[in-house]
Formats: structure tokens, sequence, C-alpha cells
């Protein structure tokens, strides 16, 4: 299902060549073929099949057992049980959900509206471009440790300016309540930018003519928006959508950076349960939470694509 | 996704439409007058969301330690560059200079092998039909969306004996880049018209010929994409060399940073220094391949 819109797209260009290729490729039939040989997969076959299908494979397998890498012993459900009864494993599964709903929304809407700005006539446009991109090519750690220096709860910036202006700002970080949520709107100031580009790439993608005729039929600058702009950069929010939400779920280095799970268990996500009960050697566990978090990502993001994908047919 | 009007595009044209360049400039550009409210009110919303804390980071790598320690964003009152740069190089046995080793060999070797692997299977992939190719198709979307299996992955690498070593680290790099690179490197391939292959072919070029010397000096422009897109990929990366290449000694530069986090807690001029240092090398393919970078990010988005 995921892998028929990807080739219909690559398939167009070569349709004109492909009878002429065919009808040679009957009589010189190893021609064509060696000509295309099926080895120059292999060292790319080797790779992903190795070290990636792989383990995806055998984590199924081994998420049933008690495991010490030496050896490991069945113990069928039992590490799901766990972490379906043990409330900071099911903080982790909830955190991972918001968190990746919460991000991928703000990065929809800020990234539109980043876009819609970005390419309306302001000085400075390209500037002003570069300037929200370039947070997506720093380190994510460096990043996590810059903004829990920033969001200290007594010197940090963030309340230092608020202390300035007589309001006393919360412990970002520190409050349970608060810190999965600070971390959240960090991930989306890092990544905005990316789902900025890829609004301002839909939206200059529109005929101008649109826009112009609107104008001529009196169309104001909201109903532009909500009439043409909107509708036909829907291409490009599903690709933000998808993109974030799949960044968002597996989500671990500044989470980890920042908080570590912490305070207590309350910004845990799956990706830093796996890390931490990799760490304590519960490596059956850890596999486990790989198990949940392949089936929360997979749940939530391909029928996701396919419904999306499928009403863009329907318009 | 697939339906995006910049996906169908060639390259070139992808490219402007990335760089955000209006598609009729003469039209879009000479009507309207720069609206001057909108843009003073975005320039400082950008300077105080964006650029601020960069700013920060930068006067505080500055700073001497005393200074350092009060966190704001003043303007420091005695410039320590130098020191700082040189305690934070010299910090435990220069092991920040060997952690910019490790990471610059694996960056380099895994994006180079990344690059031809990709290239090839990409190759093969669009030219020739198969009853393979759904399959193909869809394990290489898999590697877009499912998150690795860890320990599974550490267990394989074990059974290789390349757990802990550089060698794991750079082949486990590339098996999580290839799907990113297919995709772009099949798109662009798909513009390269079949007839030259053909006639490469019948000048009596092999297979290995005609990929390397015809169609490979061909995707010049996405291999610098994927190149560029992929470093940063790369050198940016946290969690695979946490997982798989730990300890002190080979350590990259994300980890150093991640580690120096608890080692220098009070010393936010070294803290903040070294952030300085891991971002030059993004900084510097960002002012030269910026809208590489974005068309990359873009496309590959776009397709995926």
């Amino acid at each position: 299902m995921a892998g028929t819109p990807t080739t219909t797209t690559t398939s167009p260009p070569p349709v004109p060549t492909a009878p002429g290729g065919r009808s040679g490729s009957a009589g010189k039939g190893r021609t064509a073929g060696s000509r295309y040989p099926y080895w120059f997969y292999l060292p790319a076959a080797v790779l992903y099949t190795v070290l990636f299908v792989l383990p995806t494979f055998a984590s199924f397998f081994f998420a049933l057992t008690r495991w010490r890498l030496i050896d490991f012993q069945f113990i069928g459900f039992d590490n799901f049980v766990l972490f379906f009864r043990e409330p900071a494993l099911v903080t982790g599964l909830v955190n991972t959900i918001i968190f990746g709903v919460v991000t991928s929304a703000a990065k929809v809407v800020l990234g539109l509206l980043l876009a819609v700005l970005l390419t309306s006539h302001i000085i400075g446009r390209g500037l002003l471009r570069s300037l929200v991109f370039f947070p997506v090519l720093v380190s994510t750690i460096g990043v996590g440790i810059t903004f829990t220096v920033l969001m200290d709860p007594f010197d940090g910036l963030f309340n230092q300016v608020l202390g300035a202006v007589g309001v006393d700002g919360p412990g970002w970080l520190t409050d349970p309540s608060l810190a999965l949520l600070s971390v959240a709107a960090v991930d989306v100031w890092k990544g905005v930018g990316l789902a900025t580009v890829i609004y301002i790439a839909g939206i200059v993608s529109i005929p101008s003519e649109y826009f112009e005729a609107a104008e001529v039929d009196g169309a104001g600058s909201w109903r532009r928006f909500r009439s043409i702009t909107l509708p036909l950069a829907r291409p490009a929010t599903v690709t933000v959508i998808i993109l974030s939400l799949i960044g968002g779920l597996r989500s671990f280095d500044l989470i980890w950076a920042m908080t570590r799970g912490g305070p207590g268990f309350t910004s845990d996500v799956i990706a830093s349960v796996i890390y931490k009960q990799y760490q304590a050697g519960f490596f059956g566990l850890s596999t486990a939470g790989n198990v949940v978090l392949f089936l929360v990502v997979t749940a939530i993001v391909l029928p996701l694509f396919w419904w999306l994908n499928r009403k863009e047919v329907e318009l | 996704m697939t339906t995006t009007p910049a996906a169908q595009r060639p390259a070139g044209a992808l490219d402007r439409a990335a760089a955000g360049e209006p598609a009729n400039p003469a039209k879009r550009t000479n009507r309207q007058r720069p609206n001057y409210w909108l843009s003073a009110v975005a320039i400082v919303l950008f300077v105080v969301v964006f650029l601020v804390p960069f700013a920060f980071v930068v006067v505080t790598a500055v700073k001497s330690g005393p200074e350092a320690s009060q966190l704001s964003l003043s303007w420091p009152s005695e410039w320590r560059i130098v020191e700082n740069f040189w305690a934070v190089v010299e910090a435990r046995d220069y092991l920040l200079v060997i952690a910019f080793i490790n990471s610059t060999i694996l960056t380099v070797a895994s994006v180079a092998l990344m690059v031809v692997v990709s290239a090839m299977a990409a190759f093969v992939l669009q030219r020739r039909a198969s009853r393979w190719n759904g399959l193909i198709n869809f394990l290489v979307l898999s590697g877009l969306i499912i998150p690795p299996a860890v320990v599974p992955t550490i267990w394989v690498l074990q059974g290789l004996g390349l757990f802990r070593t550089m060698v794991g680290l750079i082949l486990i790099e590339i098996a999580f880049g290839i799907s990113f690179c297919i995709l772009l490197f099949r798109a662009f391939i798909s513009t390269i018209p079949r007839e030259l292959d053909e006639a490469a072919t019948v000048d009596g070029a092999g297979p290995v010929r005609v990929f390397f010397q015809v169609i490979f000096p061909l995707l010049r422009s996405v291999i610098v994409t994927v190149v560029v897109v992929q470093s940063v990929v790369v050198f940016n990366d946290f969690v695979n060399p946490l997982y798989f290449l730990p300890g002190e000694r080979n350590a990259t530069v994300q980890l150093t940073l991640f580690n120096f986090q608890s080692q220098f807690n009070t010393q936010y001029h070294l803290l903040f220094m070294n952030i300085l240092l891991i971002t030059v090398p993004p900084l510097v393919m960002f002012i030269f391949f910026n809208r590489r970078i974005v068309a990359g990010m873009t496309s590959g988005a776009i397709k995926g």
C-alpha cells in the first residue's frame, strides 16, 4: 500500500520508451537484462537486510523473551504486560503520542503561517528564510543544552525576562506538568524551518494567475488564503504532517538532552524508555519497547498516509 | 504526497521552487510594494525567536567563567575567545580533537559509501521493471518510517564482531540512510533518457562502465545534494553513536558534547564554546549549500 504512490511517480517517464525497449529485449533479452544487472542491488541489499530488516524481524521474537544477549528465555507476552501495567512505562506511551501530535500540529500551523509570511512582499525575505531554516541543521544536543540553560527556573533568560516584567516564570523543565510541553516547544522551534520550506515550495508552485483572477473578482487576502493557498498547498500539508509525526513519535535526543525523561518519569517517551531499559540490562523489555514504538508509528502513520492520499484523489 | 507539482518537475525547477523564487518573477514582484509594517514586525519577531538563542550561545562562549555563569544575554565585558577555545580543546586530553577526527571519519566514509551503494540500487530500480520492484519500493519506504530496533541491531553487530567499532557504526549509518538516498537518486535518474544507456551499450560498454562512466557523472547535482544533506545528518547524529559506539576513546562530537554537559555543569563558558565549535561545520555547509540543502530536504520530503 505504501509502495504504490511512489511507483506511480516514476513509472510515467519510462512508459514511452518501454515498448521499444521491451520489443528489443525480446530479441536480445540478455543485453537488456545485463545492462541493468541485479547485482547492483547487492551492496545496498546486504547492508539493509543485515542491519535493518533482520533486526526488525528479530525484535518481534526477542520482545517475547528475557534476554541477556548471551542467552534468552522465552516468557511470552510478559514484557508487554509489564509495559502496559507499569505506570512509568504507560506514561511513556501516552507522552509519545502527545509529543508527536502536539509538535506535528504546531509545525503545520506555524509552518504555513511562516511560509505565507515569507512568500509575501516583505523586506529581507531571503535572510529571514535562512534564519528560520538554520536551526534544522544545528546539532539537536546543542539546541537541547542551550534551551535547558535558557529555561533554567532561576537564572535562565526566559525567567529573567519574565521577572523583569513582573511575572513569575514557571519551572519550564522542572514542573512535571510542563516539562514535556517545553521540550515539544523546543522541538517545534528547531523543526519548524523544514515545515516552512516545504510549504514555501508548495505555495510558490501555485500559478500566480489564480491569485490575480481572485483579486480581480474582489477576493480579499483572507479569502485568497482560504480558497486558493490552503487547498492547493495540501500536498505540502500531507508531507509536513507525515514527516513531523514520524520524527516526533521517534524523537529521543532532544528529550534526552533536556530532561532525560524527568522530572520523575513525566517527560519519558517510548524511545527514552527503550534506552533506559537497555542501560539497565533489560534487553527483552527494551526490545518490547521497540516493538510497541513500531506498532504506534505504523498504526498512526500508515492509515493517515493512506487516508490523506486517498482524499487527494477525490478532490 | 506524490501529486505535489514540484515533485514532477525536473530538478532545476524544483531547486528554484524550493529556494522560493517565484515561478514567474515579472508578474509577482513588480506589482506590489513591500509592506514595511509587516516587514518590521517580521524582522523583530524573527530576531527575537530565532537569533537570540544563537546570540546567547556566542556571547556565553566568549565570556569569562564567572560572567558566563550569570547566564544573561549581555555583551561580554572581556573577550576570552582564545582562552576558552584552548581550554575546551585541551580538556580531558584533547578529547574534542579526537571526537572531531572520529566524526569526520564517520561522516566522510559513510556518506561516500552511501552515495555509491544507493545510486547503483536506484539505477537498477528505476530502469529495470521486475516483479520485485513493489517489494523493493515497500522496503525503501519502510526504512523511512520504521524506527530501528536497537538491541537486536546490537546483537547482529556483536555476531559480526562489529559492535563498538567505527566500521560497525559506519555500516549502520549507511543502512539507515539508504532509503532517503535511493528516493532522491531514483527520481533524478528517471529524468535521464534511457537512450543514453542504450547508446553506451551499443558502443560496447558493460553495465559497470555504463553506470560509472555515463550515468554517475550525470548525477553530479543530486549527488551534491545527497552528500550535503546526509553529511549534516550523520555529523549531527547522536542516537546511533550512543548505542553502537559507546566508550570514551572513540566518542563522536555529539557524544562528547553530551558528556561535557554533566562534567562542565558549572563552566558554562566552556560548555557553550563546545556548542559553538560543533555548530561551525553545519554553518559552513549552510553558507555554501543553503539552496541545495533546502532542495534536497523538500524534494526528499515530498516524495517520501
